[in-house]
């Protein structure tokens, strides 16, 4: 039964982000627009490029990422699906999970697809590659779980972006740092499995602590 | 049997209390009717009493002071036990310390509310000024998708014939947002059609936006749902035509 409602919950948010697909488009654009000005600004000489890469591709990740956030809960708050979920017998915290999941596929996915064509226009080695796939893999469900505790205390205040931003980025510079560090070993040839594994490491830890503190922004937000 | 009780609930908002020291106490089959002026703190109340909002932590000693009570009265012979108690009754044993702090508590079905949310709202229905529902989804999904939430088994047959006897027949497969206003609250009007193992619907203003019609099949559904042993709380500006006994309450405005 509680799969079922999970499940519910899972295809509604499929369902409503497909039917406004611009919004959904909006964070993509930005993402491939801000990677594509960057060799016009910086020059195109392939080793600069490649020496700043990976850390335009993060750069641009975090923010397109977070610029999408914010409509994680802002429609369920302000139609009352929200009141409906609270007071739903299914654990706040799951239904969060779903969302934060879905979000993040419906963000991600896309993202992931457009990569490899911007890993070739920073002209990335495969090595860089792989390892930017993987830190992007690992950071980016990071920067949901842990977004979506700034998004659920901003929920209630108008125009909470600009805050959502100042809230969230200091929290983001670790990964940044490993993650673009994890990279610049890649480049090296070097070992990066270190880089990751605290990647991965902070993703558990935010993954098992964030629904909670999520669930409880999300009723401190209602009254 | 007792569906929810309330203690002591006090309600302040941006350093103006609403209210305080609200009691109530409601039995199966009862209707209780909150009324009171615009911000007398009638929907606050509400979702104190679902468990969306927390009761204020007051300073018991003073507040015995300041505030007037909320003024209970029952419906005049037609009901004998009214159970929503005057605030008189209602002596806490720490009134003697000063600068006691005292949070009231609510429980429906014997579950507290405000610690296990999920529990308590099992049996609960609650309707407020937001609707719940999605305008960029259909009736059927957006009906579909709170009943998976709310555990009931429904098929898509069976809303259709709900949202039909709701006067939405064709209406199924558009957007919300293609619905007038009216169209779109007999959609979230709905749920009090499917979720039959409620035995608690609190209603936040039911009766806005929706035309005569609507409005007699709705009060018919409330009195069935009294009879059949339910527990209805509700808040509504006009007089309730329901023919059944109501206890009143009335919420002062404060300052």
């Amino acid at each position: 039964m509680v799969t079922k409602a999970l499940l519910a919950v899972f295809k509604k948010d499929i369902a409503l982000a497909y039917r406004q697909i611009a919004e959904l488009m909006q964070p993509l654009m930005f993402f491939v627009l801000v990677i594509t000005l960057f060799p016009l600004a910086v020059g195109p000489s392939p080793e600069t490029l490649q020496r700043i890469g990976g850390g335009v591709i993060w750069v641009a990740a975090i923010l397109s990422l977070l610029l999408g956030m914010e409509r994680l809960f802002r429609d369920d708050f302000a139609d009352g699906t929200l009141e409906q979920y609270i007071l739903s017998p299914i654990p706040l915290y799951l239904i969060v999970v779903v969302k934060v999941l879905t979000h993040w596929l419906m963000h991600i996915v896309p993202l992931f697809l457009i990569s490899p064509l911007l890993a070739l226009f920073l002209n990335l080695s495969v090595d860089m590659y792989v390892a930017l796939m993987l830190t992007l893999l690992l950071g980016t469900p990071l920067i949901s779980f842990v977004g979506a505790i700034g998004v659920a205390l901003t929920v209630g205040l108008h125009r909470g972006g600009v805050l959502l931003a100042l809230l969230l980025i200091p929290i983001f510079i670790p990964l940044l740092i490993f993650a673009t560090s994890a990279i610049e070993s890649a480049s090296m040839l070097l070992p990066y499995q270190p880089q990751l594994a605290i990647i991965g490491a902070m993703l558990l830890f935010s993954v098992a602590l964030s629904p909670m503190a999520i669930a409880y922004s999300l009723k401190v937000s209602q009254s | 049997m007792t569906i929810l009780v309330a203690q002591n609930i006090a309600c302040e908002k941006s350093d103006r209390r609403l209210f305080s020291d609200v009691n109530i106490h409601l039995s199966a089959s009862q209707l209780i009717h909150l009324t009171g002026e615009n911000g007398a703190g009638k929907t606050s109340l509400l979702r104190i009493l679902v468990g969306l909002s927390a009761p204020a932590r007051i300073e018991s000693a003073p507040a015995r002071f300041e505030s007037a009570p909320a003024r209970v009265e029952s419906a005049p012979a037609r009901f004998e036990s009214a159970h929503a108690r005057p605030e008189s009754a209602s002596a806490k044993p720490d009134d003697a310390s000063t600068n006691e702090f005292t949070q009231g508590r609510v429980e429906i079905n014997g579950t507290d509310v405000h610690s296990n949310t999920d529990q308590a709202s099992e049996k609960l229905l609650y309707f407020g000024h937001k609707q719940g529902v999605s305008q960029l989804l259909t009736p059927v999904e957006n009906l579909m998708s709170w009943c998976k939430l709310h555990n009931i088994v429904v098929s898509e047959a069976d809303i259709i014939t709900i949202l039909g006897e709701l006067g939405l027949t064709g209406l199924e497969d558009l957007p919300l947002k293609n619905l007038s206003a009216g169209q779109q609250r007999r959609v979230s009007l709905a749920k009090l059609w499917l979720k039959t193992h409620a035995n608690l619907w609190v209603l936040d203003e039911p009766f806005t936006a929706l035309d005569v019609n609507l409005i007699a099949s709705l009060e018919n559904k409330i009195r069935e749902f009294l009879q059949s042993g339910g527990a209805v709380l509700m808040t509504s500006h006009q007089a309730l035509n329901i023919d059944h006994p109501i206890t009143n309450m009335h919420l002062e405005y404060q300052w």
